[in-house]
């Protein structure tokens, strides 16, 4: 058995779709990358520029959209096609939501520019480079259909939360250190979220490969090594 | 930190045929039927559940048609054909040599690709079966019979002013829906549809799966189609059949969102070559 469709136009339009899919994916990359860069780089002009860019990721969204509603209306895909489609449209939402915390993060490195530079900017390329790692392995394992890759993307979320839960109590100390770090330390709180945010996004994407390649769901309890939410940084990190 | 993965299987969409708890109305065991030299049906095993509707779907020449006829041993009329194995519709034996056919098929009933109405009038159509088998005791009696089907096949308001005239005046979805009430008139307590939308507008094919969908509550039925929108829409079990071999049966739900096997997966999806 063969895997095309007898109705050669139906491949069409499903390679058409993981074809927006593909494109979406590299803007997104490039989206985040330029992002990250402009933090470490203190490039201002890099990061309007990129945040400029995420316009593009959301026509791509749209289209996407559209495509899905086309081919369900026309071909009413089933089995391995059905989750396919509807993959498809929820990886697309994570991908948008991914490249709009990277252009809140580029709009962060346009103000962090005009300040000081801060001692724990330092973490944020770490950050960056495993979370854009998640995003070009999780894109890979959908091109691959590859389930094994996207669980090991799942399950590297929890370095990312670490690191995040780490730079988190850094800066909390930080800020208590200097009340004129705060303004700088605030966009890198933000900065530092919006990036485990997006690992986040990359772990769903994960999960939507699993149903889609496997038809059952990536059940369990996804790894979480951060704690931030209920963090306390007790007086004697202040001192 | 536990990252065990646990993979679960989703529980069906519709919430529908979880075998436990669903009476078997007709079981199937090995079931085997010939043509002559040729192999139709190779060791059938399927136990069809009361009162569901289940939906056999498969390429052309796979063998649907012939097990829906072993159900009311319409297969009997063909010379060549031999069916082995067991066959029971509530316990009893479909081919016991001692059963009687006629009653038989007072109990599966059956409607056909084509519409098929007697040129006769709406009314005789109906009156056909119970006059057979002498269900009622007066003209008043049978008027009621056949309201009763003509209402349970929606049919009843688009025809109670003319049901002196002929049965073939009426549109191809009517037609098919006076069948259905000529099937249902005997009292039946299963319905064997073969195709019985094929020759059918999306407008008449909606009203007899609307029909359908309720006569389930009463009826057991069994359908063959092609359309594998018919079989998701109408059907709360769906059986795959290939080559002669029942490959796979499950909630419909599941044969549509996750079958278990290739070739079901290749058949629904419009990959089968
Ligand atoms: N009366 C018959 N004499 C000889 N062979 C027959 C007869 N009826 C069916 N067959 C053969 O048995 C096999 C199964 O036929 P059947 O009619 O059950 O298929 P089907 O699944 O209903 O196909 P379709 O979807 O085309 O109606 C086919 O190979 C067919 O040629
Ligand atoms: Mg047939």
């Amino acid at each position: 058995m063969g895997n095309d469709h007898i109705v050669r136009s139906y491949d069409e339009e499903l390679n058409r779709l993981t074809g927006l899919l593909a494109r979406m994916g590299g803007l997104v990359e490039a989206e985040l990358a330029g992002a990250i860069e402009a933090v470490s780089s203190r490039d201002a002009e890099l990061a309007t520029r990129t945040v400029r860019s995420d316009a593009r990721v959301d026509d791509l969204e749209r289209e996407i959209g559209e495509q899905v509603v086309r081919v369900m209306a026309l071909r009413q895909p089933v089995a391995s096609d059905l989750r396919l489609v509807l993959g498809s449209l929820r990886i697309a939402g994570d991908l948008e939501r991914s490249a709009d915390y990277a252009k809140n993060v580029a709009k962060r490195a346009v103000a962090l520019a005009q300040l000081p530079v801060l001692r724990p900017v330092h973490a944020i390329p770490r950050m960056g480079t495993v979370v854009r790692e998640m995003l070009k392995d999780v894109l890979d394992a959908f091109a691959a259909r590859d389930v094994a890759k996207a669980v090991a993307v799942w399950n590297r979320d929890e370095e990312l939360d670490e690191m995040h839960g780490s730079l988190f109590r850094e800066l909390v100390t930080y800020m208590m250190e200097d009340p004129r770090n705060i303004t700088g330390s605030t966009h890198l709180l933000f900065i530092a979220k919006n990036i485990e945010r997006i690992g986040d996004h990359a772990t769903n994407i994960a999960e939507t490969i699993h149903y889609l390649v496997k038809g059952v769901p990536l059940a369990g309890e996804r790894p979480k090594g951060d704690g931030t939410s209920f963090s306390t940084v007790g007086a004697e990190g202040a001192q | 930190m536990d990252t065990t993965i646990i993979e679960t299987q989703m529980p069906s969409m519709l919430g529908a045929a979880q075998d436990a708890g669903i009476p078997v109305k007709i079981e199937a065991r090995g079931v085997n039927v010939h043509y002559g030299a040729k192999h139709a049906l190779k060791s059938v095993d399927i136990d069809i559940r009361a009162n569901q509707v289940t939906a056999f779907i498969g390429p052309s020449g796979c063998g649907k048609s012939t097990f829906l006829r072993c159900l009311n041993r319409m297969n009997d009329t063909i010379e060549s054909c031999r069916v082995a194995g067991s066959l029971r519709i509530d316990g009893d034996d479909i081919y016991d040599p001692t059963l009687d056919v006629v009653q038989l098929r007072a109990r599966v009933g059956m409607v056909f690709q084509k519409p098929n109405p007697f040129p006769k009038s709406i009314y005789d159509n109906v009156a056909y079966g119970p006059r057979i088998h002498g269900l009622f005791n007066s003209k008043a009696d049978l008027d009621a019979v056949v309201e009763k089907a003509l209402r349970g096949a929606a049919l009843w308001d688009e025809v109670k002013d003319r049901l002196g005239e002929s049965g073939t005046g009426l549109s191809g979805g009517q037609q098919q829906r006076l069948c259905i009430a000529r099937a249902i008139a005997v009292g039946p307590e299963v319905i064997l549809m073969d195709e019985p939308c094929s020759a059918l507008d999306p407008i008449a094919t909606a009203h007899v799966e609307t029909l359908i969908d309720e006569l389930r509550a009463n009826f057991t039925i069994v359908i063959v189609t092609h359309s594998m929108q018919q079989a998701a829409r109408v059907s709360q079990r769906t059986a795959f059949f290939h080559l002669g071999t029942l490959v796979e049966e499950d909630d419909t739900a599941t044969i549509f969102t996750n079958p278990r096997d290739e070739r079901t997966q290749g058949y629904i999806t419009g990959r089968y070559g």
